[in-house]
């Protein structure tokens, strides 16, 4: 009886779980925040002036999805920085449960593939719960408007994760693309594998 | 016609309609077969040669775990799946762990994984890196972060996007199969 009525509690305890998951849809306002950089300066939205808008990634060092579109997180802000559009790397993990992301380890993953943007850290793990983040690598692509900047798109990269040349489907690019042409994004939410947010249980 | 004709159709026509145990069934036919390991691991190119086991609704709970070899917290959870796979009969619970590993890493990081950690579950490969268009299809409620389990049977069907304890799992399958106290 006792038993029943634990996994009862359980299983409605999931449910909850599962059916109050926070987060943005596309048209919300997206939080600015202030995060170290692993260059030891805070980052901010306000910080950029000129950004029409931004490609906020969270992602993290020992996510292997994460690792696998590292030099396309790079293609990304190399294309899209000069046309207003820059990369913010968020790692949203908690060091302690994900050694090989701490602070230290981001400053020397930054270093060894000179990422050309900011790759901040989410201290106490403040934002991503805000923008609904649930793994990494995971995409919010942001359009300022006035003082605001307003969700348009959420989600994968492209449609595989393997092999960049064989994504026909470059999703990031073809909302940006959108964006910047003053439309909306042909794709707005797409879904991907990844590797969980680590938390503390 | 001869009675014991008779009875021979109605027990066959019995036979078809009654829910089979999963066991009685095979797998979708795999694209190829993974070899090189103790046993071959069939491998799925593409969701929809897998998709029929989601479809599958009978008598025998199916427990699915969607894991990969470098993911911590599926790896800390697999020893809770064995233990329902060791502790059912597989005609009531068939664990079936679907795993996605990166195509090419498959012989060297599975297979080996396998074997070290003794797995007596069932495994099978998913190959589609085209995971937005069959993240859905397995269940809309999940995001697309590893672990996810998907348990079901002919009553119910239920998704988790979570790693389980060992209390958890076995809360959890126990409440699919009735055996609770």
């Amino acid at each position: 009886m006792i038993k029943s009525m634990f996994a009862s509690f359980f299983l409605l305890v999931l449910t909850v779980t599962t059916l109050t998951a926070g987060g943005y849809d596309i048209g919300d306002k997206a939080t600015d925040f202030r995060l170290r950089n692993v260059d030891g300066t805070m980052v901010s939205m306000k910080d950029f002036p000129d950004a029409k808008g931004f490609i906020i990634i969270f992602t993290c060092n020992h996510c292997p999805y994460s690792v696998a579109y590292e030099d396309r997180k790079i293609a990304l802000d190399k294309k899209y920085k000069p046309l207003g559009y820059p990369v913010i790397a968020i790692n949203p993990n908690d060091p302690e449960v994900q050694p090989k992301d701490s602070f230290d380890e981001m400053v020397l993953r930054a270093k060894e593939k000179s990422f050309p943007f900011p790759y901040v850290i989410d201290e106490g793990q403040i934002i991503y719960p805000q923008y609904g983040a649930t793994r990494t690598p995971h995409v919010f692509v942001l359009q300022r408007q006035g003082g605001d900047f307003i969700v348009r798109y959420i989600g994968a990269i492209d449609n595989n994760h393997g092999d960049a040349d064989a994504a026909d489907e470059r999703y990031v690019e073809m909302a940006v693309d959108a964006l910047i042409a003053g439309g909306k994004p042909p794709v707005e939410i797409t879904k991907a594998i990844g590797c969980t947010i680590k938390t503390k249980k | 016609m001869h009675i014991h004709r008779i009875i021979l159709l109605v027990f066959t026509i019995i036979a078809f309609f009654a829910p089979l145990p999963l066991e009685a069934q095979t797998l979708p036919p795999p694209s190829s077969m993974l070899e090189g390991g103790e046993s071959p691991v069939p491998v799925y190119e593409g969701f929809d040669a897998l998709a029929p086991l989601l479809d599958y609704r009978g008598e025998t709970t199916i427990v699915l775990n969607f894991w990969a070899t470098w993911c911590a917290p599926c790896v800390e959870e697999l020893p809770y799946f064995e233990e329902i796979t060791r502790e059912y009969d597989v005609r009531d619970v068939r664990v079936i762990l679907v795993n996605l590993d990166f195509r090419g890493q498959l012989e060297k990081r599975l297979l080996p994984f396998i074997k070290k950690h003794e797995l007596r579950s069932e495994i099978l490969v998913l190959d589609d890196p085209d995971a937005n268009a069959w993240i859905d299809r397995v269940d809309p409620a999940w995001s697309g972060a590893i672990p996810a389990t998907v348990i079901y049977n002919a009553d119910r069907r239920a998704f988790y996007e979570q790693s389980f304890t060992r209390e958890e799992l076995q809360t959890l399958v126990s409440s699919f199969t009735g055996t609770q106290e």
